[in-house]
């Protein structure tokens, strides 16, 4: 039994389709979603979700961020922007990721609650970097 | 009695005239459909932060310590209203219904005792709300000049509305656009950003999926990231909805133009027709009564 995957965009749905297990970056680790698995919204770190059918991976999308809402029947992706891995460009992660420090480094660090946005910031554009180089 | 030149003249400025108005009409259409066609791509991702809100929103029921975005700061005083206009006019009553819709809604609040706050989106709307509110416009917003609006302008509108809740600079914030029934109605609507109104019947959800949700991080840290992303949203489709509509409003105001026109030339065309067999009698008489009088 498929479970129906759904990655959406604020501007279009860039992927619908029945597979057998996906893997969505969670924002305190990775976690895969099959059939009837219990209903769950969960914050998406920057990272790369991967489609399981028969056995192996099919395809996979780097996420810089969002939420997911899984029930048994399906995953909803609200991706803040996805990308398919073998298009991921490695200089645009690396000027995101000169942008998040540059940003990082202007803000008040007595500012705690205001820090932790730019920290994720410089997480996603890392995974960006690093997704892209391998 | 106008000449036959310059009824000719006349003629020849009003088929211009229409050959202008049945140009942009074609022009409205095509770029109604990209509009409509970015409007329904960016749905459901509206769909589903609406679904997850309501889920949130129920889990949260009855605890303290709601964010601002969601219950508001408790009090009522500085309003900010967010109207959304287009850029270029000549689309029929399109602009200045907002216009009116938010003036109305203006005069209503500051009655009440309220401070009103204004963020213009659209050079239009800013223009029409200058003539009479200039003091309380704290920016305009550049609209999308016709072309295609682009998540990004929805963004950082959303992010600044947020930071000013946050502030405590304003309480409340309404958001006055056209919504798009269709291609020949649009109807100024007022939705309420802040504090949020969610849909209270349970019907987003639908029967069956009442189960309940677990959340990881924390309903809390979740909440925190998805409703300035849902502000970002509400504006991201007030946008889409305005342009397509303004498409909409320009192409029936465009095509009736261009049908008064062809009235108009089918009228000159004719008084310019009788003014000449007009002449023509007149001359020949005048040669007649010369040949009589020899």
């Amino acid at each position: 039994m498929p479970i129906d995957v759904e990655i959406v965009s604020p501007e279009k749905r860039l992927l619908s389709r029945a597979v057998d297990m996906v893997v969505v970056p969670g924002s305190e680790g990775d976690l895969a979603a099959m059939p009837d698995h219990a209903p769950m919204i969960v914050l998406l770190r920057g990272g790369v979700v991967s489609l399981h059918e028969g056995g192996r991976v099919t395809d996979q999308f780097f996420v810089a961020g969002g939420f997911a809402e899984i029930t048994s029947e399906r995953c909803t992706i609200l991706a803040d922007s996805a990308v398919p891995v073998g298009e991921l460009s490695r200089t645009d992660g690396e000027a995101r990721l000169r942008d998040a420090e540059a940003a990082y480094e202007q803000a008040d660090k007595a500012d705690v609650p205001a820090l932790e946005p730019l920290l994720e910031r410089i997480q996603s554009a890392r995974a960006w970097v690093d997704t892209a180089q391998s | 009695m106008p000449s036959l030149k310059d009824l000719k003249a006349r003629i020849t400025s009003v088929k211009s005239t229409r050959k202008i108005t049945s140009a942009m009409k074609m022009v409205a259409a095509a770029k109604l459909r990209r509009a409509q066609s970015r409007a329904e791509a960016a749905r459901p991702y509206a769909e589903a932060m609406q679904r997850m809100l309501a889920t949130l929103a129920r889990s949260m029921a009855g605890r303290d310590g709601a964010p601002k975005l969601l219950a508001g700061n408790g009090r009522d005083q500085t309003h900010l209203i967010v109207s959304v206009t287009s850029d270029r006019g000549l689309a029929g009553g399109f602009n200045s219904n907002i216009g009116r819709a938010t003036r109305r809604l203006i005069q209503q609040r500051q009655a009440e005792g309220k401070t009103v706050k204004l963020l213009p989106v659209g050079r239009k709307g800013a223009d029409y709300l200058a003539r009479e509110f200039r003091e309380q416009i704290l920016d305009r917003i550049p609209g999308s000049a016709g072309k295609d609006v682009p998540f990004s302008a929805a963004e950082a509108l959303g992010a600044r509305i947020a930071e000013m809740v946050e502030r405590d600079e304003v309480d409340v914030v309404t958001l006055v656009f056209n919504r798009f029934n269709n291609v020949m109605s649009q109807t100024p609507t007022e939705v309420q950003l802040v504090p949020l109104a969610l849909p209270t019947n349970d019907n987003v959800v639908g029967d069956g999926s009442e189960a309940t949700y677990e959340f990881e991080p924390d309903e809390e840290t979740i909440l925190a990231r998805l409703l300035p992303r849902n502000l970002q949203i509400q504006l991201y489709r007030a946008m889409l909805e305005s342009a397509a509509g303004e498409q909409g409003a320009r192409m029936t105001a465009m095509d009736s133009a261009t049908r008064n026109a062809g009235k108009a030339i089918d009228q000159l065309t004719q008084k310019y027709n009788r003014t000449r067999q007009a002449n023509i009698t007149k001359e020949l008489i005048e040669i007649i009564s010369g040949a009589e009088a020899v």
